[in-house]
């Protein structure tokens, strides 16, 4: 999936990203979930103060796919662990690099409030 | 439970990710064990729902008006054609509605005004006759019926006092009829009981123009003295602005006062009578207690009371039939306009969504939902609606004020009718459903394509079923042109019928004007002679000016009754109406001013005056009716309070109206009027035939008057022309209007067909190019074009001539005489339709002529 084209401009024009949007990227960094283990994906990194509803889940998805972050996979785990009904998704190059990005920014910001005074050194 | 709630999310969202939603859902709903937490997730997802489609669904129309304006822009022709044909539509449809819901619909602006009645006397053959007081007065005093009876009677006064002497409308009104209408003074206080007896101090109420225009708007006019024909008045408040009682432009209001001689004759009818319902009192029982009171009156006073009714009809019933039926006719006309459009548009958007079928077989293919190519369907309909709509309401309020001329002036409301939100809100109901109704049809239509058809390469458009149905929407678009035509032409016929009518009298350069004498100033015959005399003489010396007199109204002017009964020794009519005649005082010289023609005898004299014989001159009409066949001159009949001797015949003139005949009219000296008597018909109205431009005499003729009596004021400026032309001004503008809409129809419907067979020429170049292969000439392929056209018209125009005969027998009371089947209108209307066909069809047919055979064969 390093097919895409990555454009620095394209990158931009998406920033800031919905809260939303950025958990799911964060979510989706080290492995292909699918929908409700994204919700509980967010919940444990937030210890449980963020907690995706399936509609807010499901919007973001459907903007982010039509956005290229992220894609709809063929791949799937072990039959076992498998339900049919599930989709899951996998963070495309421009997911990542808007993933980045995004982090880049939120870091930028956290400096200046830092050099303030305003954040812990 | 949550699956129905999906339900609210857009149709391929929900087919997308419902499944997976739900799933999500099942296993939150395991993980919460207790009730309370139940509740909450319940909540919490009803409200997440809730958000999210709403979001959802705003996305997608973002998303489909961002798509809708690119395509709309790549095809401007079809997107100004569409606003075009819709804003035409629309326009027409709201600027009729608004004013047919201002004169039939809506409320007066009066409160509860479904309680407010008129009362009049009524006898065999006179439904709606005015009220005598003494019959007011017993009724007042029976009726159960009502809150408040009150009466009233137009005034027309000079007014003194202000910055000119002025000439003012307005009515004479008893304390109860401002009650009645439940209207009070934004200044001041109302008629109270005590101002409306024998011997109050006179007081009066003046309008809020006049107060602004006259008085300056000055707040202190409460108390102020002014004097009105003479007399001394006392103003004690102002009306509101919208108050236009009895009528529009009413300016001012007396108290009745009548005095105890008013009450004695029965048979002296001038009053209007304005009631308000109890709460109640239907009108129905109303007018049964009225009948049981009249009937009373009937036995108390058998000989003045014969077969006098009352009548009680609500006022809003107050318009005419004609009035009526010329704004339904308005209305049907915008109707006819507004379907034509629909029908346009419903072309367009056929003919776009079959060129557009293989974008759409490719959006579907490529896994846009059914419903998702639905919405961007509605959404281009819709904006392009929209758009026309806007532009629709822009229209009517801008052709609102030429309309305005429609409404009738008998009713109690404003000229203009306002743009409110009653008729924004019917604009906006006509856009949406016009947008959502004829955005579907197109729909349909890709319902019925299976989804792989259009992506075949080729794809022959539009079976036969849709031709037929386009060419139906053709064909309707005709008829309802041809239908407008033909009322359009009926009136325009009758309108020249009227125009070429000879009123009697010559109307060039002549110079017409009101110098409304003061009473009782002027009551006496030495006081009036000397005002005529003056100013005649002046004016008849003033260069250019051949001649110049006065008379008591002029013929079709604002007067037009003034009939009293003919008495001749030995003739007894049966028929009250077969035996009267109007009468009218003149100066020597009017029969030479108007270009009256004098058959026999002599005009009047100087020398006729009161210690002579009484004399007249007569019309020919009056010869005709009362000394058929007989010599007139020197026959004496009784004619308002004398025996007179008639000394003169004139031609006839039209006194009350152009369209009906001339009846009988009597002139009389004006040196014959006695002091004190008939005042109302002291001549007033004056005319001065110019040998140039009469309203170059203008500021002569006024510096004449004021010079001779600055009292008195110098109203209704005009030539004879304009004062005739005012009686046709209406007509004029209903075949304007009228002509305006057949003329849209027209134009709609040229683009119809234009539209039509543009389009199946495209669909069929591939089976001209192998006719023309096959040996078919240029010729005969425009031939199969215009084939095709002139019957789609003939059957339209054939429809139309049948609906339009029916609807013109309808529309007969306004056609004064012209026959609804007139021929010469039928042919026209007719001709032009096919005109417009024809015009229409030329672009496609030329375009199918010039199909190059071998182009379109290599193609294959």
């Amino acid at each position: 999936m390093r097919d895409r084209n990555v454009n620095a401009d394209a990158i931009a024009a998406m920033l800031p990203l919905l809260p939303a949007t950025f958990h799911i990227l964060v979510a989706l960094a080290d492995e292909d979930r699918h929908g409700y283990a994204i919700i509980q994906d967010v919940a444990a990194r937030t210890d449980g103060s963020i907690r995706l509803s399936p509609g807010t889940l499901y919007r973001s998805i459907q903007r982010m796919l039509e956005d290229g972050l992220i894609v709809e996979t063929d791949e799937r785990p072990a039959p076992e662990d498998d339900d049919e009904r599930r989709r899951y998704y996998h963070l495309t190059a421009l997911g990542t690099a808007v993933a980045k990005a995004e982090a880049a920014r939120l870091m930028d910001l956290v400096r200046m409030a830092r050099a303030r005074g305003l954040a812990p050194r | 439970m949550y699956r129905w709630l999906l339900r609210l999310y857009p149709a391929s969202f929900r087919n997308e990710y419902g499944r997976e939603m739900a799933a999500v859902f099942a296993r939150e709903r395991r993980d919460t064990r207790t009730a309370p937490g139940m509740a909450a997730l319940w909540l919490r997802v009803i409200a997440d729902t809730c958000v999210n489609a709403a979001a959802i669904h705003w996305d997608i129309l973002m998303q489909d008006l961002r798509y809708t304006l690119r395509t709309l822009r790549r095809t401007p022709a079809f997107a100004v054609t569409a606003v075009t044909v819709v804003t035409l539509g629309i326009g027409a449809t709201t600027a009729a509605f608004s004013l047919a819901d201002f004169v039939l619909i809506r409320p007066l602006p009066f409160l509860e005004a479904d309680r407010l009645v008129r009362v009049s006397e009524e006898r065999p053959g006179l439904p709606r006759m005015e009220l005598a007081p003494a019959n007011y007065r017993d009724l007042k005093q029976m009726a159960a019926s009502f809150e408040a009876l009150g009466a009233y009677r137009g005034l027309s006064v000079n007014l003194v006092g202000a910055r000119q002497p002025l000439r003012l409308q307005g009515a004479a009104m008893t304390a109860d009829v401002l009650a009645a209408l439940a209207v009070r003074p934004m200044i001041g206080r109302p008629f109270a009981a005590a101002d409306d007896v024998d011997g109050a101090p006179a007081t009066a109420l003046v309008s809020y123009a006049l107060w602004q225009e006259e008085f300056g708007g000055d707040p202190s006019i409460v108390g102020r003295p002014v004097r009105l024909d003479g007399e001394a008045y006392t103003v004690i408040g102002v009306m509101p602005p919208d108050f236009n009682f009895p009528s529009r432009g009413a300016q001012l209001w007396t108290a009745m006062r009548f005095v105890p001689a008013d009450f004695v004759d029965r048979n002296h009818n001038y009053l209007q009578g304005i009631a308000r319902l109890r709460r109640d009192v239907s009108v129905d029982a109303a007018r049964t207690e009225m009948s049981m009171l009249a009937g009373r009156l009937q036995q108390q006073y058998p000989k003045e009371n014969e077969q006098t009714g009352v009548s009680v009809i609500r006022l809003r019933d107050g318009v005419s039939p004609q009035s009526r039926t010329l704004l339904v006719a308005l209305l049907g006309a915008a109707v006819c306009v507004l379907l034509i459009a629909c029908a346009n548009l419903t072309n367009l958007l056929l003919a776009r969504a079959i060129v557009r079928r293989r974008e759409m077989a490719v959006r579907m293919a490529l896994g846009a939902g059914r419903e998702r190519v639905l919405r961007q369907l509605l959404t281009e309909s819709l904006v392009v609606t929209g758009t026309g709509g806007v532009l629709g309401l822009a229209l009517a309020a801008a052709t609102l004020p030429i309309l305005s001329r429609l409404v009738p002036t008998a009713l109690p409301i404003a000229d203009t009718p306002a743009m409110d939100l009653r008729v924004v809100g019917f604009a906006i109901a006509l856009t949406m459903v016009t947008g959502v109704a004829f955005g579907i049809v197109p729909l349909l239509q890709h319902h019925r394509d299976r989804a792989g058809e259009g992506l075949r390469e080729g794809a022959r458009s539009g079976g036969s079923g849709r031709e037929g149905m386009r060419s139906a929407l053709v064909v309707a678009e005709i008829t309802a042109s041809v239908v407008l035509l033909v009322m359009c032409g009926l009136l325009l016929r009758a309108l020249w019928t009227i125009q070429a009518i000879d009123p009697g009298f010559r109307l060039e350069h002549t110079l017409t004007a009101r110098t409304s004498l003061p009473m009782p100033k002027y009551e006496t015959l030495g006081a009036r002679t000397g005002f005529y005399d003056r100013v005649l003489s002046e004016i008849r010396a003033l260069p250019g000016v051949s001649s110049a007199a006065y008379i008591s109204f002029l013929p079709l002017g604002d007067m037009r009754g003034g009939i009293f009964p003919v008495g001749i020794s030995g003739r007894v009519e049966s028929r009250r109406e077969d035996n009267v005649a109007f009468l009218r005082y003149v100066t020597p010289g009017f029969f030479q001013t108007l270009g009256i023609p004098l058959l026999q005898g002599r005009d009047v004299r100087d020398a006729d005056r009161l210690d002579r014989q009484p004399v007249a001159i007569v019309s020919a009409s009056f010869v005709a009716q009362f000394f058929p066949g007989q010599e007139a001159l020197g026959r004496r009949f009784d004619f308002a309070a004398a025996t007179r001797e008639i000394v003169g015949v004139v031609a006839d003139v039209k006194i009350r109206e152009l369209t009906g005949v001339s009846e009988p009219q009597v002139y009389i000296p004006h040196r014959q009027l006695p002091d004190r008597t008939y005042e109302w018909f002291a001549p007033k109205d004056l005319a001065v035939r110019a040998t140039g431009d009469p309203l170059a005499l203008v500021s002569a003729v006024r510096a004449i008057v004021q010079r001779a009596d600055a009292e008195v004021p110098l109203s209704d400026i005009q030539t004879l022309e304009q004062l005739v032309d005012g009686d046709l001004a209406s007509r004029v503008t209903q075949v304007r209007v009228l002509g305006a809409f057949a003329g849209v129809a027209l134009v709609l419907g040229g683009i119809g067909i234009h539209g039509l067979l543009a389009f199946a020429v495209s669909a069929r170049v591939r089976e001209i190019g192998i006719r023309m292969t096959l040996g078919a000439r240029r010729a005969d392929v425009v031939a199969m074009i215009a084939k095709r056209s002139l019957s789609l018209s003939a059957v339209g125009v054939g429809a139309g001539i049948v609906l339009a005969y029916v609807s013109g027998r309808w529309l007969q009371s306004l056609l004064v005489g012209v026959s609804p089947a007139d021929g010469t209108t039928f042919a026209v209307a007719a001709a032009l339709a096919a005109a417009t066909a024809i015009a229409g069809s030329l672009r496609p047919a030329l375009r199918a002529a010039r199909v190059d055979p071998v182009t379109v064969i290599r193609l294959e």
